[in-house]
């Protein structure tokens, strides 16, 4: 075994790209969450995304196409489960599992032609002297665009939340779908509108991980990275500053978990893989203690009649 | 304008036509996913649903309908209890795979001795294997309220890198040659689940059976199956009426993990043979459609097994003779779920033509 083939900057470096699939897909979660409803179609929306944005830019050959079909592709997805929770009332957790299902098989029968193909490279954002910096340069300076998005987008979503007229509607449709109602607001419009908005950011975390992080495409590439960014969510309070450090502490653990099996530890590689997802149930025992931060509509059917 | 209205009871007429009447929208939507393929609709649709039962070889595939069912079916009985009272095991595919391994592990260590009690203990460690992987969910939600779902299904994950590491070492042929996978258990007597294999039976159809006469009289004989039915009805009434919730979960969750895991290791001591580290094919996130499907009742789940197997073979005959791709079937199947929980509505409102629109 050599640790010290493990260079620090890299580390950090690489566990920002691990990170950030997992921050998209879980900040979009976030907002569908504050909205009331409970889609757990994430990882079936990240995998449609993920081979969406492949064939749209392994067709057309420009990434930046790719990444927005990504995005429709989540999107529309998503409505099939807006469909179904907010128009024929069906129970959330059965519809969202069945995205899932769905989205695993579409994306399998999307993606036959697709296996082994190249897809065309991401440009990286290289300011001339900020990335050339010894180690702050490659950690902050010297990634793909796409991560900062996802940063943008946590701080937009904090602020949106926070501190607009929007946000508090939204929140408020979360909190109490009744409420909301007699309030005059449409609490399913707003609902169909954060879905979709989940859905969007679940397809570009997908697309991030084909595109970009990996970039290539195999079938149910994502390995569970929907479900963790559910997790995410829980984890993070339903705040998504929190979020953010959530993603990167798994986007730690998987990258240095990834160079613990390169570096030749004691350890079998089959341990090491698993060690993801026994964290993440760790710590969803230590966060579900308080659950007074959950929207206290979640996962509610809301029906004008009622 | 129209408008939903509650009805005040589910209608039974049409909670028990829905799942027909998805089946046959399934079908529609299908042979429009065929056009875009480029199949034949008719002819697609045909191979899948009539040619293994009634076809020219149906002969050949009739019994390989009771194998692929009887793993669904065993499994979709567990999920439909907890899925009654809203305990959501969507982990099956790893309490499935624990109990192959159990069961399997328990049948390798006595090779090659042969012995009637050998086949008994692998099925008991098979449930208890998926019993026990089931009950790290259960008591963590028991205990520290952590949500069933995500934990389920993180410990799929696990599971199958377990599944990779014993297939690749602890449960390894010692006589295969380097090659990954157990021993094969179908060249080894005492430890075969097979009955009749020329016929397609093995135990594990007989247990599906005992699971769903089981499930039907704990469901409409047993305060244990009210309670469940309660808690998922009107969970607040069960509170008043005294529901304890914690045994609620742990033996939902429990008797889901133990016959998922026997499912398993009837699979992995007969038509799969042996541990390989892709013995598992998602018979536990398919039996999530066929409880479902069968509307979380016994018989409805034993007769939705079946036409869930029937898409998984005449899919694979459809693979061969019109080179539709195998992803196509999951696409079908994950459709049929889709139009199931949309049709739902129908069973609990009732739509109503308005001319004025609803507040």
């Amino acid at each position: 075994m050599d640790l010290s083939a493990i260079n620090p900057v890299l580390l950090v470096a690489s566990l920002m790209v691990a990170a950030t699939p997992l921050l998209l897909a879980a900040v979009g979660e976030l907002v569908v969450e504050k909205a009331g409803v409970l889609n757990l179609g994430v990882e079936g929306m990240m995998i449609v995304g993920a081979i969406s944005g492949f064939a749209i830019s392994v067709e057309t050959g420009s990434p930046l196409v790719g990444l927005v079909a990504a995005m429709i592709g989540g999107a529309v997805l998503s409505l099939l489960f807006a469909f179904l929770t907010q128009v024929a009332l069906a129970n959330q957790v059965a519809s969202g599992l069945a995205l899932t299902l769905f989205g695993l098989g579409l994306s399998a029968l999307m993606g036959q032609s697709y296996v082994g193909i190249k897809p065309p490279a991401m440009a990286r954002l290289d300011i001339p002297v900020l990335s050339d910096l010894p180690v702050i340069g490659p950690i902050l300076f010297s990634h793909d665009p796409v991560l900062y998005i996802g940063i943008a987008l946590t701080a937009g979503v904090w602020a949106l939340l926070k501190y607009s007229r929007a946000g508090l509607i939204l929140r408020a449709v979360g909190e109490s779908h009744d409420a909301a109602h007699a309030l005059g607001y449409n609490v399913i419009r707003v609902r169909v509108l954060a879905i979709m908005f989940g859905g969007a950011c679940a397809g570009l975390g997908g697309a991030y991980i084909s595109l970009i992080r990996v970039p290539q495409w195999t079938e149910g590439m994502t390995a569970g990275i929907g479900w963790i960014a559910l997790a995410l969510v829980v984890f993070a309070s339903w705040k998504p500053w929190r979020v953010l450090l959530g993603a990167y502490l798994f986007g730690g653990i998987n990258v240095l978990q990834l160079n613990l099996q390169a570096a030749g530890i004691a350890i079998p590689v089959e341990y090491l893989a698993m060690s993801p997802y026994l964290i993440t149930i760790l710590v969803l025992v230590i966060m579900s203690a308080d659950k007074s931060r959950a929207p206290a509509s979640l996962g509610r059917t809301f029906h004008a009649s009622q | 304008m129209i408008s939903l209205e509650k009805r005040p009871m589910p209608s039974r007429t049409l909670s028990m036509a829905t799942p027909i009447i998805a089946v046959i929208i399934t079908m529609i939507a299908g042979g429009l996913l065929f056009v875009v393929l480029g199949k034949n609709p008719f002819e697609a649709i045909r191979t899948i649903f009539w040619d293994p039962l009634l076809g020219e070889y149906a002969f050949y595939y009739r019994p390989q309908l009771l194998v692929k069912a009887a793993p669904l079916v065993l499994i979709a009985i567990g999920l439909s209890l907890g899925f009654k009272a809203g305990i959501w095991n969507i982990g099956a595919e790893g309490q499935y795979i624990i109990g192959a391994l159990c069961g399997a592990g328990v049948g390798l260590a006595f090779y090659p001795t042969e012995s009637i009690l050998i086949f008994p203990a692998m099925i008991l460690a098979g449930a208890l294997g998926g019993w026990a992987w089931a009950m790290i969910p259960a008591l963590l939600k028991v205990k520290f309220g952590t949500n069933e779902i995500l934990v389920s299904l993180m410990l799929v994950y696990v599971a199958e890198q377990l599944l990779a590491s014993m297939s690749l070492g602890l449960l390894k042929n010692p006589e295969g040659m380097g090659f990954p996978g157990s021993r094969n258990l179908n060249d080894y007597p005492s430890a075969n689940s097979w009955i009749n294999e020329a016929a397609g039976l093995h135990w594990g159809m007989a247990f599906a059976f005992i699971a769903v006469i089981f499930a039907y009289v704990l469901l409409n004989r047993h305060i244990l199956g009210f309670n469940i039915r309660l808690t998922g009805e009107a969970p607040r009434a069960a509170r008043f009426s005294g529901v304890n919730p914690t045994r609620l979960i742990l033996f939902c969750l429990g008797t889901s993990g133990a016959l998922a895991g026997l499912a398993g290791l009837f699979e992995v001591s007969g038509p799969s043979g042996q541990v390989s580290i892709d013995f598992n094919i998602g018979y536990g996130f398919t039996a999530i459609i066929v409880a479902f499907l069968g509307r979380l009742h016994p018989v409805g789940i034993l007769l939705a097994g079946l036409l869930m197997a029937l898409t998984y073979i005449g899919g694979e005959i459809a693979q061969g003779n019109l080179g539709l791709p195998s992803a196509a079937i999951q696409v079908f199947q994950g459709m049929l779920l889709f139009f199931l929980l949309a049709l739902d509505l129908l069973t609990n409102f009732r739509i109503r033509f308005a001319a004025r629109g609803t507040a």
